[in-house]
This record gives C-alpha cells, sequence and structure tokens, in this order.
C-alpha cells in the first residue's frame, strides 16, 4: 500500500481516455474549425479542419525530433557553462584583477561614446541587482521596478534644482525615498502572489509614471527636469566623462560588494527559502511577511542609487526614461544572466545595453533579433546564461 | 507534566467538517500517534497545531500559552516544528543550507552586521554550520551535505525534512507520515531515529499509516475517524477498540 501511494504521488495525471480525446489532433482541429464556422461558412471550417489536422500531425511528427535535439543543446548549454566556469575558477582572483585592471585603463584607450555605454552599463547593473533581489531571490515578480528608479532619479532632480542640495546629501535623501516607497508598495502587495503580485506592480509602476507626467507644477510633466548638477568629489568636478565613469565604477564595486555578502548571510537564505517554498519557510520560523518586505525595500534602495546616478549623469530627467518597456528590460537583465546569480545578472546587463547598440546598422531588425535571441534562450537554457542547475 | 492541551478545536472548510471537537493532551517527552482512515482530518489537525490554518472553533495551549492565534513563525519560536505529509524541501538549496537556515529562528544577525561581517557574525555564522552538520548527522544523511536538495533520493529527502525540524530546536515535533512510501529496512531506520529524537528529550506526535511502527513506538493513540475523535488509549486499548476496528474495516466486519 505504501509503494502504490508513493505511485500515486509520482504518478502523472491525464493518461484519462477524456484527456487523450482533447488532446487529439483530431479534436483540436475540429475545436479550431467550429470556432471559425460563423466567420466562413461550412466549407471554409473545412478547408481550416483539414490544414489544422495536417499541420498538427507534421508538427506531432517533428515533436519527436525536435525534442531529443533540444536536450541535447541544453546539455551542450551545460557543459559549455560548466567548462567556462571551471576555468573561470582555476583562474580566478587573477582574472578578476585583469579585468578590474582593463576597466580602470577603459578610459585611456576608449572613444567617448563608448564609455558612455560602459557608464549606462553599470547603472544598469546596479539597477538589475536591486531587481534580482526581488525576483532572483525572494521569487516575487515585480513589474513595476522602473518606479523606484523613477522615484530616486526625480527625487535627486528636484531636491537638486529645487533645494539646491548636492550629489552628497541628495543621495541618502533620494535612496531613502525610494525604500520607504518600496515598504509601501509591498504592504498591500504582499497578500497577492504569483500573476496577482505581478499584475500590482505593473499597475503601481504605471502610477508613478503617470503621477510624474501629468504633476505640472512639481515635475515639469512631460518636458521633464533639466539643468540636474554632476556630482563632486571634494573640489572636483565630475563633469568629465571619463571622471564620471569611475564615479560609476566605484558604486558598482561597492554594489556587488553588499550585494553579495547579504547574498551568503541569514538574510539572503531565509529570501531564497520563501522563493522555494513559502510554507515550509513559515514552518521553520521565517516571518514571511516580514522578509517579503525587506527584500522590496532592498531591491527599492539600490534602484534608488542607481535612478540618483542615472539623474546625475544625463543631468535630465523625463517620465519617458520610466515605461514599463523599461521594467521589462529589467525583468529581462535578471533573466538573461540568471535569476539569483550576482555574476550572470551583470552579464546579462552589459549584454543588454550593448547588443542594441551593436546593432544598431540593422536598426529595424535589432528589436527582432534580441527578441528572437531572448526566446531562444528560454527555450535552450531557462536557467539563464549563468544560473544555476 | 503537560506540553500540549488542545480543547475542542473544530475546522471546517465549507460545508467540509474536517475536525469537530477534538481535544488530547500530550505528556512532555512522550510519544503519541493519531492514525485514522485517508481524510480523517490528521493533516489539518497539524495544520492547525502549527497555526497554517486557523482554527474554527476551540483552543491550543502549549506549555500553558495560548498559541490558538498565532503566526507560524512564533509558533516555531516557542518550540513546535513539523514535517510535511509531501515532502516540501528547499529544492534549489543544497542539503547543508537547508539545515542552515532552518536555524533563522534561533539566530539574529541583521543585514549591517551581514555587510560589514564583523566577529558576531562570523561567530554566528560558524556556529550555525557547526550545528547544520551536527544535525545532519543526527539524521543519518552527513555524506549529502553539499548535494542539491532536489537530487536527494525520497528516503533522504525525508531525513532532511527531520534535520530541519530537530534545527528549529523544538520542543514538540510533529511527523506527518515519516514512513509513508518507504521500505521495510528505511522504515526500521526511520523508527531508529524517532527513538532517538525522544532521546534527546523531545516529545513527539506522528500521523502513521503503518500499523507496526505505531504500536512499537507509540505510547499513546488518538484516533480519528470524518474529523471526530473515536478513540485514545495505549497501543493494547486501540487494538481491541470495537469503534477503531469499525472505522478501519466498515461496518459489515
Ligand atoms: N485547504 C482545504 N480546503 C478544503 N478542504 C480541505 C482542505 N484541507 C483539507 N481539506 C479536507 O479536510 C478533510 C481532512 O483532510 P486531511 O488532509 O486532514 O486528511 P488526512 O487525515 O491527513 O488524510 P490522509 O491520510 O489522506 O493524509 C478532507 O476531506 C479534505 O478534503
Ligand atoms: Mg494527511
Amino acid at each position: 500500500m505504501t509503494e502504490g501511494r508513493r505511485q500515486k504521488a509520482e504518478g502523472r495525471k491525464g493518461d484519462s481516455p477524456i484527456h487523450r480525446f482533447t488532446h487529439s489532433p483530431f479534436f483540436i482541429a475540429l475545436w479550431f474549425a467550429m470556432l471559425f464556422l460563423p466567420f466562413k461558412g461550412i466549407e471554409g471550417a473545412f478547408v481550416l479542419f483539414v490544414v489544422l489536422l495536417t499541420t498538427v500531425f507534421i508538427l506531432r511528427f517533428l515533436a519527436g525530433y525536435i525534442r531529443p535535439l533540444k536536450k541535447r543543446l541544453q546539455d551542450a548549454g551545460t557543459l559549455i557553462i560548466q567548462n567556462a566556469k571551471c576555468k573561470m575558477q582555476n583562474i580566478g582572483a587573477k582574472s578578476l584583477i585583469f579585468l578590474l585592471i582593463l576597466l580602470l585603463c577603459l578610459p585611456f584607450f576608449a572613444k567617448d561614446y563608448f564609455i558612455d555605454i560602459a557608464i549606462l552599463s553599470g547603472i544598469y547593473i546596479i539597477l538589475a541587482q536591486g531587481l534580482n533581489i526581488v525576483v532572483g531571490l525572494a521569487g516575487l515578480l515585480n513589474l513595476g521596478f522602473v518606479a523606484f528608479y523613477a522615484i530616486g532619479a526625480y527625487s535627486y532632480a528636484l531636491l537638486n534644482t529645487k533645494l539646491g542640495l548636492g550629489f552628497w546629501t541628495a543621495l541618502p535623501a533620494s535612496v531613502l525615498f525610494s525604500t520607504v516607497l518600496g515598504f509601501v508598495l509591498a504592504f498591500p502587495a504582499l497578500r497577492l502572489r504569483g500573476d496577482y503580485l505581478a499584475i500590482v506592480t505593473l499597475g503601481f509602476g504605471e502610477i508613478v509614471r503617470l503621477v510624474l507626467n501629468n504633476w505640472d507644477s512639481l515635475t515639469k510633466g512631460p518636458n521633464g527636469i533639466g539643468g540636474i548638477q554632476r556630482p563632486y568629489l571634494s573640489d572636483i568636478p565630475l563633469g568629465k566623462l571619463s571622471y564620471y565613469y569611475y564615479f560609476i565604477l566605484l558604486f558598482v564595486i561597492l554594489t556587488i560588494f553588499v550585494v553579495r555578502r547579504v547574498y551568503s548571510s541569514r538574510i539572503g537564505r531565509a529570501w531564497v527559502a520563501i522563493r522555494e517554498d513559502e510554507i515550509a519557510s513559515s514552518s521553520i520560523g521565517i516571518d514571511t511577511t516580514a522578509y517579503k518586505l525587506y527584500s522590496f525595500a532592498f531591491g527599492a534602495f539600490w534602484a534608488g542609487v542607481a535612478g540618483t546616478l542615472f539623474a546625475a549623469k544625463m543631468q535630465f530627467v523625463s517620465p519617458e526614461s520610466f515605461t514599463f518597456m523599461e521594467s521589462v528590460l529589467i525583468l529581462c537583465m535578471v533573466i538573461l544572466g540568471g535569476l539569483g546569480s550576482i555574476p550572470g545578472v551583470i552579464f546579462g546587463s552589459v549584454i543588454l545595453v550593448m547588443l542594441p547598440e551593436m546593432l544598431r546598422e540593422i536598426q529595424l531588425y535589432r528589436m527582432l533579433a534580441l527578441g528572437s535571441g531572448l526566446v531562444l534562450l528560454m527555450i535552450f537554457r531557462p536557467q539563464g546564461l549563468l544560473g544555476r542547475r | 507534566m503537560y506540553l500540549l492541551e488542545v480543547r475542542d478545536i473544530t475546522k471546517h472548510f465549507g460545508g467540509i467538517r474536517a475536525l469537530e471537537e477534538v481535544r488530547f493532551r500530550v505528556k512532555e517527552g512522550s510519544i503519541m500517534s493519531i492514525i485514522g482512515p485517508n481524510g480523517a482530518g490528521k493533516t489539518t489537525l497539524f495544520n492547525c497545531l502549527t497555526g497554517i490554518t486557523k482554527t474554527t472553533k476551540g483552543n491550543i495551549f502549549f506549555l500553558d500559552t495560548e498559541i490558538t492565534a498565532l503566526k507560524p513563525h512564533n509558533i516555531v519560536r516557542l518550540g513546535i516544528a513539523r514535517t510535511f505529509q509531501n515532502i516540501r524541501l528547499f529544492k534549489e538549496m543544497s542539503v547543508i543550507e537547508n539545515v542552515m537556515v532552518s536555524q533563522h529562528c534561533r539566530t539574529g544577525s541583521g543585514l549591517v552586521a551581514s555587510v560589514l561581517r564583523n566577529n558576531v557574525f562570523k561567530q554566528e555564522e560558524k556556529t550555525i554550520r557547526e550545528k547544520a552538520l551536527e544535525y545532519l548527522e543526527l539524521s543519518g544523511i552527513e555524506d549529502f551535505a553539499e548535494v542539491t536538495a532536489a537530487n536527494l533520493s525520497y528516503g533522504s529527502q525525508k531525513r532532511l525534512e527531520i534535520a530541519r525540524v530537530i534545527a528549529t530546536e523544538p520542543r514538540l515535533i510533529l511527523l506527518d507520515e515519516p514512513t509513508a512510501g518507504m521500505n521495510p529496512q528505511e522504515t526500521l531506520e526511520m523508527m531508529g531515529l524517532i527513538k532517538n529524537l525522544q532521546g534527546l528529550g523531545k516529545t513527539i506526535i506522528l500521523i502513521e499509516h503503518d500499523m507496526k511502527v505505531v504500536m512499537g513506538i507509540s505510547e499513546n493513540i488518538v484516533v480519528l475517524d470524518h474529523g471526530v475523535k473515536i478513540a485514545e488509549g495505549t497501543p493494547e486499548d486501540i487494538r481491541k477498540n470495537p469503534l477503531v476496528i469499525e472505522a478501519y474495516l466498515g461496518k459489515e466486519h
């Protein structure tokens, strides 16, 4: 009997005759043909039925070949990544130092255009690390992450242009704003799960953008706020591109340093546990509500940092930079690199900033290329480029 | 001395009467079993004891503290921990990480300490790891410490759930069908492990279908049927109880 129980738990559903019938090519084709009957008449529906039936049969036939191929490609991908990881570990510290020297020397040989992209990559790395805490660690799908980025950017913009506060005084304030906002959003959202949470956060992102767009007296609406100051480092203005590059590099290193330490701590483990199984987490003593709140707030903290750096770099902010597509882009960076993996997310951010720039030649098709690239990645390496598993 | 007292708890899911005025007490240091046919309300009882589902009526006392309305994480902190009938591990974490994270409620380093890595943090982290290894050893899966939990065999997964429970440093352990799906050899080892837990001074409530296990290790047995407690007593009493025989074998018998 016990053996039977185990089998019951592992056994697949859906071997019933009804299930088999509803999933047969015949039924699928018939169903769609019937749907089109009112529009196409009986003849049209019949043609549709025949066409669909053959298509489904052909697809079924091909599936037999595609599945092993897909498996083989996935295995190959895993092997390549594992090999690369092994090699990386072998050279480990050395390669890291080499990379650092390369990054430090970059302004001496790279064109301004390239440094500009590097700065942007840096800002996105910080941003994506923030989102990775929420989505990758705690497993909460946040589709409105850009809201916190926007709040960070606008806080600095307003504090600087209206109150004349410098970068270093404004930075803690704007980071505090976005962190508090993270808490505020988390409160109602945490009662929700999965898809519902995604929808609420999406709505929140749009609300923030709309407020920025319509609160003319404060934010100048769609015109945006200009004339924002670059930061000063004691007396040196960081106006020169290469100075600002070093400045961002410093922040990126700081972010990675802090995030890495939090990942491998009691708090990081609690987040991962919540992602893996919420009920089990609460049953071993984790206050899941509180920890989800922390993850939202801690993620928003980094978005605030990134937003402030962005406003200071651009010296101009407008609602256009904080659309839903931006949230999607950041999410793509996290997923592409590998949910929950710090190097993965760095990699993902850099790729998604660089690629569109490099593909500029083929303008029209670059988004198409990027999109298909992501789809292929999800098929062949669903855990992301450097994801675990 | 009674560690746990359940006073007339009732749980309804809409029209389903999962528990109906169930009452019993558990002595500190004892092993108690809860038995009953499928759907009798055994798992629901555990869910009520651990705060996962709210009771409709009734009170639960743990060491004279009323825990009826407490949140799960607070109940764990007081000293009640459980395993799940359908194993719930943190699948993508390694075995040792599963046990490390389970010490959450007994540790306290915060965000700042995690970033600064001061001595207190380092010391705590070291203790967490050492204790985790100790608990893995106790559960007999220390060889798999670095394996990803999802890759463990079925039996080892059940053991890991127990290691995780021990890591919360409970006084009362609730085990939901710990030997389900195990072969006789594995079952015997699991019984040994449960005995060991009792030896460490833990009190245990066991949901179990395997009568050899139930009769072999429990001092007291509570029988549920359709949410109602139909009998309670020593294994001897229960074996002879006509109501229990009827519930298990049907009226005709
Ligand atoms: N969350 C829920 N919502 C609605 N009904 C539920 C819920 N949980 C349990 N039930 C019902 O309550 C009754 C008792 O279920 P329970 O899981 O406690 O039984 P059990 O004794 O553990 O059975 P088994 O031996 O099969 O594990 C069943 O009829 C079940 O369908
Ligand atoms: Mg059950």
